[in-house]
Order: structure tokens, then C-alpha cells, then sequence
């Protein structure tokens, strides 16, 4: 009798990811209802972020905190993505055996520091530094996004790595024995291989970038204006949703559930694509 | 000799690369022990917010975690047990598997958000168990990983050495198998302890946080993340003083833990 009873319990707790998923949504859904019905789907191209203060409603769009995720996301990736890989071939083909897993814990333990930390390290350690060299105010577009970077890089590397290990060591030697230099294997024989790990590590970072709040809510610069260069600061859909969704009301509440929904729905098919495209079956 | 001369440049950025990741590594930890070991006090330590200390708030973190982990653990080891070991590994375990993985990487705040509407908007207010619930759900997907993940590295002649002595199932997979897998589960459960430990952004709109001490989850919960948050952006220089403190004992404490973990892994073997 015990028996079925375990079954049973651990077959509901196998499903509760699926219900926890699906009342995200309806619940981002519903409460997004009033916004959604206002401004339709032009929200997603309107940069005016406006309470009228007599009748509880305001005009709303998500323009201003959508281009400001996608570009300080950007930023993070062309910075992360080159030395992720580079790292990655560190680990699998250059370093001496010795020095293979002291790097390696090293990477992994920068991916367990809080990215509270990261944020308040970057605005008073990082921030100051690209003020004096590249101009600007400190925080904004190109701080948030080169953080970000450095945020990213260990969970991509140690994914990239974990791919790249998967590659049979006799197709490398054949083509070392070849006279293949060490570039030429990684390019033509371990990438191809990887292939599918590695834009799938690049895929969840992306994600992981999209979604990331603190980090860069320290260092954006929490401004609702689309930023004239890269030094300047602006907001991001999770840093508007940190620092104004605890006071909003109406409308305005609801925009922010709506402007969640949004990133939901990306993440969720970000992170879709990358487990059933390119990771096949297999769990990461 | 283009090529030989492209490989090497190839090798040395690839070099680079890791230098570079370890040397940002060695700064943060650098520069936040220099700022935090300058401002920890003694006092530090007994005191709550509210009088320029933390102890309030790892009392609250730490209680937060910790009945996060009581809810998370039971029911991800539980559901990692139906994927390894009831499941088939059919097509619905598949489907099961993929969207645990999509659950794990569902942005913080996003989850944030769903506990705010579901635990704190109807009750009127910011609570502990709001909080407490939020980290459950970013700590469930990674155990059930963890757990699934284990489980498959036990060796199926385990099982039918459990049957063949006519142990039921629900017997052999508590008593064999999951006895057998211990170890990972112990450090899978550590690593997500030290991950939803440093969470902040699921936390600032359902614990909030509290100046005081309390051990009461019904009203607003001291957090030691919300609290870096809010003292690194006041203006003057105590407030970011405790900042440093606190987020320098938070590094140490999540850091701990990870390398514990991977300890406890690797003493076995």
C-alpha cells in the first residue's frame, strides 16, 4: 500500500513544474489583462511611460525597457561569447592536466557568486574605471552590459567545456596526426561535433542575461529615456520591475505584468529552443 | 607559415580568456574582502538593521533558505525519483524533464512577480512565506535535476540485486538506490542551498525586507540580499559600509558552502 502511495506522491510532484509553469503564465496573463486590453500590441513599440495622475490611468509601452534589455543583452554577449570559448579551449586543449581543474573550480565558483555581488562590486569598482576611460556617467548601457559579460562567461564556458569533452578523443588525435594545428582541430573537428552544446550554452546565457536583474540594476542607470550612446544610462524590463512594480498601481501595475509576461514568454522560448533544437534529448 | 602563425594567436587569446575570467575572479574577491573585512565589526554581528547590524538579517535569510529547502528538497528528490525510476523514461518524462529545465532558467524576478500576485497581493501585504515560496520554486527545478541525474549513475544491478531479495519497489528505491546516490543528491541539495541563498530579486517584492528582528513569516521578513540593495544606493557612507559587510559575510557564506560541497563529492570518490 505504501508503495502505490509513493508512487502516487512522487507522480504528483513530477507535475508540479508543469502546473507551476502554466499558473505563471495565467497569472501574468490575467493580471497583464487590463494593459493588454488598452494598448494592445502596440505596447511592445511605444516609448511613453506616463501616470495621469487624476483618472488612475496613464499611457503605457514597453518600447524603452525592451530595447534597453536587448542592447545591454547584446553587449553582454558579444564580450561574453568570444571568451567563453576561449576558456573552453583553455580548459579542453591547452592546459596542462595539473591546471585543468583548479581553473576550472575557479570559473565555477565565479558562477556562484551572488549577482548582488556582481552589481555592487560593478558600480563601485567597474563604473568608476569606464567612466575615466571611455566617458559618460559610469552606470548605463555599456557598464550594465560589460558586467553582464562577465556574469555570463563562467556558466557558458563550463557548458562549452562540458560539450566540447564530449568529443571522442581519437577523432582529435587522428587529426592531429594529420598535422592539424590545435586551432584547426578545435575549428574542424571539435566544433562541428559541439555544435549543438555549444549554440545551446550560448542560447541559455542569452536567457540568463535577458531575465538578469541586479547585476544590472546597480549599473544601467535606471532611466526611462532611450540612450543617445552607449555610456548612457537606461532601464531594462527587469530593472524596471525591481525598482517601480512594489509602487505601481492600476494601470501602471498592470503594464509591468504585462512587460513580465513579455519576458516570460521570450525566456520560456529561448529556453525551449535551445533544450529541444540543439540539445536533443539529452538534459544539460 | 600563416597557419602556425593563426594557431598561435588563436592559443594565446584562448589563454587569455582564462587569465582574464580569473583575474576578475581575484578582483571581486579581493575588493570585497578589503571593503568588507574593514567594515565587519564585532557588532556587526549582534546587532540588528535597525542599530547598524546583520544579525536580523541572516537570521532572516537563513530562515528563508533553509523552509525553502524543506518544501524544495522532499518534493524535487521525489520528483526526480518518478523520472529516473517509475517514468519508463518515456515521452512524458521527456516533456517532464524539458519543462523542469525551462522552470530553472524562468528569469528570478518573473517569479517574483507570480508570488506577488498569488501570495502577497490577496493577503495585503509583503510576508515571509511569500518569500519562502519563491525560492522553493527556483530551488525545486534544480533538485529534481540533480536528483534524476544521480539516480541514473546507480547501477541497474543494484536494483535487481533489491528485487531478487523480493524488496518492493518503493523499498529498494529508498532503501537501495537512492542510499546509493546519497552523496550527489547531498552536494546537488548544497550547491542550490548556495544558490537561492544569494537570491535577491525574487525576494524584493514578496519578503520585502524589516529593519527588526522577528521570526514572524506572516509580516514583512528581514532579507540580507534586499538590505545590500537598499543600503549600497543610500547616500551616506555607514549605510554603504554595511553594504560591504554584508555582502563580503554573503560571499563567504554562499562560496563555503559551494566548495563544501564539491568536498563532500570529491572525499568519497
Amino acid at each position: 500500500m505504501g508503495g502505490k502511495l509513493f508512487r502516487n506522491f512522487s507522480f504528483l510532484s513530477a507535475t508540479l513544474s508543469f502546473f507551476i509553469l502554466i499558473g505563471i503564465f495565467a497569472v501574468l496573463f490575467t493580471y497583464a489583462q487590463e494593459a493588454l486590453h488598452e494598448f494592445g500590441i502596440d505596447f511592445l513599440y511605444s516609448d511613453s511611460w506616463e501616470v495621469d495622475e487624476d483618472d488612475e490611468g496613464g499611457l503605457f509601452g514597453g518600447w524603452i525597457p525592451i530595447v534597453g534589455t536587448l542592447l545591454s543583452t547584446l553587449i553582454a554577449m558579444a564580450i561574453a561569447i568570444p571568451l567563453a570559448m576561449g576558456i573552453a579551449i583553455f580548459l579542453t586543449e591547452i592546459a596542462h592536466e595539473t591546471l585543468v581543474k583548479p581553473v576550472s573550480i575557479a570559473i565555477e565558483l565565479l558562477a556562484a557568486i551572488p549577482s548582488i555581488i556582481y552589481g555592487m562590486w560593478g558600480l563601485f569598482y567597474f563604473a568608476p574605471i569606464v567612466q575615466s576611460t571611455v566617458g559618460g556617467d559610469g552606470v548605463g548601457l555599456l557598464t550594465a552590459g560589460i558586467v553582464l559579460a562577465i556574469m555570463i562567461i563562467p556558466f557558458m564556458a563550463a557548458i562549452t567545456r562540458d560539450a566540447m569533452n564530449t568529443v571522442p578523443p581519437v577523432l582529435k588525435e587522428s587529426a592531429y596526426a594529420m598535422g592539424a594545428t590545435t586551432y584547426e582541430v578545435v575549428k574542424d573537428v571539435v566544433m562541428p561535433y559541439a555544435k549543438g552544446g555549444i549554440i545551446g550554452s550560448i542560447i541559455l546565457a542569452l536567457g540568463r542575461a535577458l531575465g538578469e536583474t541586479m547585476a544590472v540594476a546597480f549599473l544601467i542607470g535606471s532611466v526611462m529615456k532611450i540612450p543617445d550612446r552607449i555610456t548612457d544610462p537606461t532601464t531594462s524590463i527587469p530593472v524596471l520591475l525591481a525598482n517601480n512594480f512594489a509602487e505601481a498601481q492600476d494601470l501602471e501595475i498592470s503594464a509591468m505584468y504585462y512587460l513580465a509576461l513579455i519576458l516570460f514568454v521570450v525566456s520560456f522560448a529561448l529556453i525551449s529552443l535551445a533544450k529541444f533544437y540543439f540539445f536533443g534529448r539529452k538534459s544539460v | 607559415m600563416n597557419r602556425l602563425l593563426l594557431n598561435k594567436a588563436i592559443l594565446m587569446f584562448s589563454t587569455l580568456s582564462a587569465v582574464i575570467g580569473l583575474g576578475f575572479l581575484l578582483w571581486i574577491l579581493v575588493t570585497l574582502s578589503y571593503k568588507g573585512i574593514m567594515s565587519l565589526h564585532w557588532s556587526t554581528f549582534t546587532h540588528d538593521l535597525v542599530e547598524g547590524g546583520i544579525r536580523n538579517l541572516l537570521v532572516g535569510q537563513f530562515t528563508m533558505a533553509l523552509m525553502a529547502s524543506a518544501i524544495a528538497v522532499p518534493i524535487g528528490m521525489l520528483a526526480g525519483i518518478y523520472l529516473r525510476e517509475y517514468s519508463n523514461n518515456g515521452r512524458l518524462a521527456a516533456v517532464m524533464r524539458n519543462l523542469s529545465d525551462v522552470m530553472m532558467s524562468a528569469p528570478s524576478i518573473v517569479i517574483g512577480v507570480f508570488v506577488f500576485a498569488l501570495l502577497v497581493d490577496p493577503f495585503g501585504g509583503y510576508n515571509g512565506w511569500a518569500g519562502i515560496v519563491a525560492l522553493a520554486i527556483m530551488m525545486i527545478p534544480i533538485i529534481i535535476s540533480t536528483t534524476d541525474n544521480m539516480l541514473s549513475l546507480v547501477p541497474q544491478e543494484l536494483r535487481e540485486a533489491g528485487m531478487a531479495l523480493g524488496g518492493s519497489k518503493h523499498k529498494i528505491i529508498l532503501q537501495v538506490v537512492v542510499k546509493a546516490a546519497k552523496v550527489g543528491i547531498t552536494t546537488g541539495v548544497l550547491l542550490s542551498f548556495a544558490r537561492i541563498i544569494g537570491e535577491t530579486a525574487p525576494l524584493l517584492f514578496t519578503s520585502a525586507n524589516n529593519q527588526f528582528f522577528t521570526m514572524d513569516l506572516t509580516e514583512q521578513f528581514p532579507s540580507l540580499t534586499v538590505s545590500i540593495y537598499n543600503l549600497a544606493t543610500y547616500p551616506d557612507e555607514a549605510s554603504r559600509e554595511l553594504a560591504w559587510a554584508a555582502s563580503f559575510v554573503l560571499t563567504m557564506v554562499v562560496l563555503l558552502i559551494n566548495l563544501m560541497g564539491r568536498f563532500i563529492t570529491r572525499s568519497k570518490k
